[in-house]
């Protein structure tokens, strides 16, 4: 499967946690190829079942990858141009002179623009602006301003997806779009591989500000296994060696207290079936992916999450491996393919008693 | 349109090449010569229809844009760099560039915000710490596309904002690339007086086109076309937009590199005057343009800027009115016209 026009697609796309509507509509169409149902819930979750073929009553996966995206708010409007307030989390250095998409009654083009260097102080040149003090340009009148946006309208940065050398792919949203494309290559696998457990790929909304998504299509599913799919930090220059990972050499695979121990350890077995490159993952804290939310759904549920190295990340030039995508759909797809019905019997914790009667 | 495809065009200080291309396919069958010199300017020249000797008005607008030169390349692949004209050092994270002849696309690294320190965010990250990726991942791999001294510009598309009212339009390198487009627009009309338009390169890095090209050409008079600061956003303090988007083009009186001649100043403002074309004044004492050097050729010539308001110049990407433009070319089409067989008359 040739991928890079869907994660384009999906990249350039648009939706901002809570306003997924754009995106929404192409993952419905994607996760729809493959999938026998496909529907959305009360929060706007899109929810595709690959039933599998074991007999009733099957139990169930369900993989969580979130579609939206960080971005920024419409605060104030000053004689036509436009303060904004951050939805997620931009780092404010990035954001000058970045051009944008503002979604007012029509979507205008417009430029965070700074006063040039040459009428600033010494002292202000060094420093970086707050978004407080950034304003966004759309080359409009006041009056057309005023008619088009609101105070609230979402605020999108424009930047579209292009390749890199190396099967590098570079764009905005990739954090989690290159996810989502993984959700997709998975559902495509398992339509050639025999399954015998249900599989629901969902992709989830508002992680960015909450993990709400997950939270709600979890519960509503209620699934014997939970598996998150997310980016992770790839090596770049400005970071330290340990929590970050090679782009191109495989996903991660993450271990800790938030992951089951034996979904951990069957994960990395399913890679190694593969001969597929991977990366182990520590996360000594909980995180802030999908993955949080899933353990601690109901009554709990046995959690694992794969995450896909991504450079520059919360930046419109989010930077990942296309292989490492492909990787990453194929790796669950096998794990899915293998799940039987001890598996489930194989999570439960020993507690050594039959040691004891012995 | 001419501005957009010289907006889109690739040409940092010393790689004009592709400006100038555009440039003398423009105006090949519109002029009576075209030459290039010594250091890439574009020179051409359309005889006056007056009796001889005529007046040797120069018209000059830089070819040149601020950009990059990569300076080294890691052995993990990414590309070191240093900027070609001022680029403020705030704008560079996240921002897309194209590198070397064959464009390749780069990004300029930002680290991820989740692994920065407080302190750092607080910090503009200086120049040397920046790299750009085109996702190389050695320093051979890199080398085989890239080689040190290889030039590149920021990678931004022109696009029209406003249809109507201001008729905006956004994209890079405005500052000059406006000030090319009108120069070339003057041929449309037959003036008494020869016209010399200097497309002038390495403006960016101190005047040095424009300097040869008047020393060249030894005219009477000269005006230099210009992409200006306009800093007309609103801000809390009063302090001077320098000059406002839509007001007409901005005519300079005195900025860091000359003193304006006040006769040729009094020339604009009455033949704006006259044909009801607005203008204003750029704030005095700010910034410097090739008149700067222009003025000083040979004995000295005459020499005054004029300049097409443009936001956010030196960033990735600019906004200006297209009526400011029209209304420069306007303006120095009736300049033209004005202008008596001897000058000073």
């Amino acid at each position: 499967m040739d991928i890079a026009p869907l994660l384009k697609r999906l990249s350039e796309a648009n939706g901002v946690s809570g306003y997924e509507h754009q995106v929404r509509d192409i993952v419905i169409e994607e996760f729809g190829h493959h999938a026998d149902s496909v529907r959305t819930d009360v929060l706007g979750n899109v929810i595709a079942l690959k039933q599998g073929d074991g007999s009733e009553p099957r139990p169930a996966l369900m993989l969580a990858t979130h579609m939206d995206e960080i971005g920024l708010i419409v605060s104030e409007l000053e004689k036509g141009f436009i303060h904004f307030q951050q939805v997620g989390g931009y780092d404010d250095r990035v954001l000058l002179g970045q051009e944008v998409t503002v979604h007012g009654r029509q979507e205008l083009p417009g430029i965070i623009g700074a006063r040039p260097p040459h009428v600033l102080p010494a002292a202000e040149r060094d420093k970086p602006i707050p978004h407080d003090q950034l304003r966004i340009d759309t080359g409009l009148s006041p009056d057309r301003v005023a008619e088009l946006v609101r105070v609230g309208d979402l605020i999108t940065m424009k930047r579209d997806l292009v390749e890199l050398q190396g099967g590098l792919a570079s764009g905005k949203a990739l954090d989690n779009r290159a996810s989502v494309a993984a959700a997709c290559v998975c559902l495509e696998e398992l339509a050639r591989l025999r399954h015998s457990w249900d599989f629901y790929a969902v992709a989830t909304v508002q992680e960015e500000v909450g993990l709400k998504g997950a939270i709600t299509s979890s519960y509503g599913l209620q699934p014997d296994i939970g598996i998150a799919i997310d980016v992770t930090f790839a090596k770049q220059p400005g970071t330290p060696d340990e929590q970050t990972f090679e782009l191109g050499k495989g996903p991660t695979i993450s271990c800790g207290p938030n992951f089951h121990p034996k979904l951990y350890e069957a994960l990395v077995e399913a890679a190694k079936t593969l001969e597929m490159g991977y990366q182990v993952e520590p996360a000594a804290r909980v995180g802030g992916t999908d993955a949080v939310a899933l353990q601690i759904s109901r009554a709990g549920i046995p959690t694992g999450l794969l995450c896909i190295p991504l450079r520059n990340m919360h930046t419109p030039i989010e930077t990942v491996s296309v292989m490492d995508i492909q990787r990453t759909g194929r790796l669950l797809a096998t794990f899915v393919s293998r799940l039987d019905t001890d598996f489930l019997d194989s999570l439960v914790w020993d507690l050594g008693l039959d040691d004891e009667e012995e | 349109m001419l501005l957009e495809q010289l907006s889109n065009a690739f040409g940092p200080s010393g790689s004009e090449d592709e400006v100038r291309r555009l440039l003398a396919r423009a105006l090949k069958d519109k002029v009576d010569d075209l030459q290039t010199d010594a250091l890439g300017n574009l020179l051409a020249f359309k005889r006056g229809t007056g009796p001889e000797p005529r007046l040797k008005v120069m018209v000059d607008a830089h070819t040149d844009e601020v950009g990059f030169m990569i300076t080294r390349i890691e052995k993990n692949g990414m590309l070191g760099f240093r900027t070609i004209g001022g680029i403020d050092s705030r704008l560079l994270m996240a921002k897309r560039v194209l590198v070397g002849d064959q464009r390749l696309p780069g990004v300029l690294v930002a680290p991820p915000i989740h692994l920065t320190k407080p302190e750092q965010r607080n910090k503009v990250t200086p120049i040397e710490q920046l790299v750009i990726d085109i996702g190389t991942t050695s320093q051979d791999e890199a080398q085989r596309l890239v080689q040190i001294g290889d030039y590149a510009v920021f990678d931004t598309r022109f696009q029209v904002l406003a249809k109507d009212g201001l008729r905006t339009v956004k994209g890079k390198s405005f500052d000059d690339r406006v000030g090319c487009a009108a120069a070339a627009a003057l041929v449309e009309d037959e003036y008494i007086v020869d016209l010399y338009l200097s497309f002038s390169a390495q403006e960016e890095v101190g005047l040095r086109g424009a300097r040869v090209a008047a020393y060249r050409i030894e005219p009477d008079m000269a005006f230099a076309f210009e992409g200006t600061i306009c800093d007309d956003t609103p801000k809390r303090e009063d302090v001077s937009p320098t000059s406002v988007l839509g007001e007409g083009p901005a005519i300079t009186v005195m900025d860091r590199s000359f003193i304006a001649d006040k006769r040729l100043v009094r020339l604009l403002v009455e033949t704006a005057n006259q044909h009801a074309i607005p203008y204003q004044y750029k704030q005095p004492g700010v910034g410097g343009t090739d008149a700067g050097a222009i003025h000083l050729a040979k004995a000295g010539v005459p020499s005054v800027a004029i300049a097409v308001p443009c936001r956010y110049i030196h960033a990735p990407v600019s906004i200006l009115s297209l009526n400011d433009y029209d209304n420069l070319v306007a303006l120095m089409k009736a300049t033209l016209h004005a202008l008596p067989e001897e000058w000073p008359a």
